[in-house]
């Protein structure tokens, strides 16, 4: 193991470093002007608009008091129309506890709910004190105030509350999860095809015999993924940096603005570089597979066509687990371990808990050294069957 | 089935012993039952001609792949990767990072089989300059001729100082001065009691070489012994010319001698060369030139391998201007 692990190390120094200092790597880096372009694309198509929007907030309030943030609610809507603005649902304050059993298990039927009337407003929710939802309240409170012959400025503080597993969060969190998810697909699917060139060209460079020879097939594999997966991450803490540069400077508020995912912002990034690693490292084990199946770019392209389709399609059906993270059909994406680091990521983002985080990186290594070890296998299965090939004779002997 | 090497299983005096290596890819067994003993500090070649199975064999000796059958000793080890950091291994297809310089391309290769990449690279320098490299040393492997990407691969082969050096098909596509070159080498590591073995389809290497040869044959060996082993295997040649043309002494000449030229060519006959002598000159045949020749490996090849094999042995490399 120890040998292994230093062979690999060997490779990934080699590799790491021969991807990171040439010059395609600067273009390799423009890289997220595409993705990035993908992810609205994406999270605008697979985003079910309507389970946001359709849920109200849920307003404790009297029936006169309500009355004027309904009117307030209604002028809004006569000026942006009836599809942006938030819907509001009378919750009777004599029924507090009603109100209380709102709030308490996450709001079950309400995006979020509003208490104290229009003299002492709270937000319990899900919800960041910067989005939307809590911005329309604001005015429509404030609207409301003026109706009633107040012009007293609103401070609405916002109750941030865990989502309820039965009626998830259909507000911020979820959107914060579909983010998170679209963007480790997308990384994921960019960087692991950069594996398939580098195994083609290493086979067309005929280094892979030097390699086979000196240290086991999997320290080749592993070494190979690991070195392109520290590029992808130096890829990665680049834009990273660079997008947070130009948030500062052209959008100082811009972070605040994302609603926190369950878990927090520091937990959900560091799950979101564990769960690209993880990601990666499966898709990529197959794409070596694959690369050592193929002997031509075009061979490749037609291999790795179909992977890159079913992955297509086990990220839609991880997208569909947002907004139920505990149903069966996001267990099942949880299992599966190809979709497993998306539904995991999309988790973090809408449930607070950690444990299950661990087990899934546990599950999800297991696989990586299993599809490795097959990948080595088909590897040692089809390359390296003979000698050179006639053509390749007659270049060698050209003095 | 691989065994673990044991003193009672395999012996200690060899670098490389194989039993029955047999590899079967789809299509065909490329090597069938091969079987081979290499003394540890000996020169050992592998002949035979293009796609006989010798690149399979040693590919499986090394571990690269594995075989169908069969079992393989290699520096002690029945897994050959596990002695990886012994051995140097310079493939037919000579494979090099491109992007790479000269230096960095022997020290990768130091640093894979177990050095230090500091260690390598110290090392790298000293070989590229031991071999008029050393302004090369910094320069991207592309930017070389053929022959000092091959000098840079072969470097890259010997920096770590392995015991046993396998070399597949050495000399192909070099020009004669450094398959001059790559012979001193080849010597100068025996020399030091290094192990070689290295492949080659032109008979002249392996005689000028080799203490020891294996021929292979459609995958299967042939012969596997001492050089002066398979020239044995025939007789010594004689050539005689004679002043007379007929008398007793014609009694000596065997029934299937030829004659060429006014020469006559027989393979000299098992009482050796003195009753011969003898027949002639009692004989009265008056003795011009009397030759004895001992055959060469090639003649020792066709009579081991087949005409068959000696032709594809003999067929050049197709070069082209």
């Amino acid at each position: 193991m120890r040998e292994l692990l230093r062979a690999a190390f060997v490779i990934a120094r080699r590799d790491f470093t021969a991807t990171v200092l040439s010059r395609t790597f600067l273009l390799f880096l423009l890289g997220p002007l595409f993705p990035f372009l993908m992810v609205g694309v994406f999270g605008a198509a697979t985003a079910p608009m309507s389970a946001t929007e359709s849920l109200p907030v849920g307003v404790v309030a009297t029936s006169a008091e309500f009355q004027k943030i309904e009117q307030a609610r209604d002028q809004l809507q006569d000026t942006f129309g009836p599809l942006g603005v938030v819907k509001l649902k009378r919750i009777d304050p004599a029924g507090s506890s009603q109100g209380k059993s709102a709030r308490q298990k996450g709001q079950p039927g309400y995006v979020a709910v509003l208490e104290g009337g229009l003299a002492n407003p709270q937000l319990y929710g899900s919800v960041s004190a910067q989005s939307g939802i809590a911005k329309q309240l604001r005015l429509m409170i404030g609207q409301a105030r003026q109706t009633a012959g107040s012009a007293q400025p609103v401070h609405l503080p916002v109750m941030l509350t865990n989502p309820s597993p039965t009626a998830p969060n259909a507000g911020g969190q979820e959107f914060t999860a579909r983010a998170g998810q679209s963007l480790l697909f997308l990384l994921t699917i960019l960087l692991a095809g950069m594996l398939l060139s580098q195994l083609i060209e290493e086979k067309s460079n005929k280094v892979i015999e030097v390699l086979a020879a000196a240290v086991p097939v999997d320290a080749i594999f592993l070494g190979k993924l690991l070195a392109m997966l520290a590029a992808s991450l130096a890829g990665i803490a680049v834009w990273a940096t660079a997008g947070a540069a130009a948030l500062e400077i052209f959008a100082p508020n811009g972070l605040g603005a994302l609603p926190p995912p369950a878990v927090g912002w520091p937990l959900f990034v560091l799950f979101g570089v564990i769960y690209f690693a993880m990601s990666y490292l499966l898709l990529g084990s197959i794409f070596l597979g694959i690369g050592a199946h193929a002997s031509s770019a075009r061979e490749v392209q037609t291999l790795s066509m179909p992977v890159t389709m079913a992955q297509v399609v086990i990220f839609a059906i991880a997208s569909i687990a947002i907004g139920n993270p505990n149903g069966k059909g996001a267990l099942g994406a949880m299992f599966f371990p190809l979709s497993s680091p998306y539904v995991m990521i999309a988790r973090a983002g809408e449930l607070p808990d950690l444990w299950i985080h661990g087990l899934a990186v546990v599950w999800q290594l297991l696989w990586v050294a299993l599809f490795l070890r097959i990948a080595s296998g088909i590897f040692r299965k089809n390359v390296l069957k003979s000698g050179p090939t006639r053509a390749t004779r007659r270049k060698s002997a050209r003095v | 089935m691989l065994r673990q090497a044991t003193p009672q299983s395999w012996t200690s005096g060899y670098a490389v012993e194989a039993r029955n290596l047999v590899k079967d890819f789809a299509e065909k067994r490329a090597v069938d039952g091969v079987s081979l003993e290499v003394p540890a500090g000996s020169i050992f070649g592998l002949l035979g001609p293009n796609g006989a199975g010798k690149t399979t064999t040693l590919r499986m000796l090394l571990g690269i792949i594995e075989p169908s059958s069969g079992e393989r000793c290699v520096l002690g080890r029945t897994r050959p990767i596990e002695a990886a950091h012994q051995i140097g291994y310079l493939p037919e297809e000579r494979g090099l990072y491109p992007s790479m310089n000269a230096r960095e391309g022997i020290a990768f290769m130091g640093a894979l089989r177990g050095m230090h990449l500091s260690a390598a690279r110290k090392k790298a320098d000293q070989l590229l300059e031991e071999n008029d490299l050393g302004d090369w040393a910094r320069k991207p492997i592309r930017n070389l001729s053929k022959g000092m990407a091959q000098t840079v691969q072969l470097l890259g082969t010997l920096v770590h100082d392995p015991r046993l050096i396998i070399l597949d098909e050495p000399f192909s596509g070099l020009d004669p001065f450094n398959q001059g070159k790559l012979e001193r080498v080849i010597r100068g590591r025996a020399a030091d009691g290094v192990t070689v073995i290295f492949s080659t389809h032109v008979i002249a290497h392996a005689e000028r070489l080799c203490e020891q040869i294996a021929i292979i044959a459609a995958g299967k060996v042939a012969f596997n012994g001492q050089v002066d082993e398979a020239r044995a295997k025939l007789r010594p040649i004689v050539r005689l010319r004679t002043r007379e043309t007929d008398g007793a002494w014609r009694s000596c000449i065997p029934a299937d001698a030829t004659k060429e030229g006014g020469e006559w060519i027989f393979e000299l006959p098992q009482s050796g060369p003195e009753p011969l002598l003898k027949a002639l000159i009692d004989g009265g045949a008056g003795i011009e030139t009397l030759a004895i020749e001992r055959p060469g490996l090639h003649e020792a090849f066709v009579a081991i391998a087949g005409d068959a094999a000696a032709k594809a042995m003999d067929t050049p490399e197709e070069m082209t201007p």
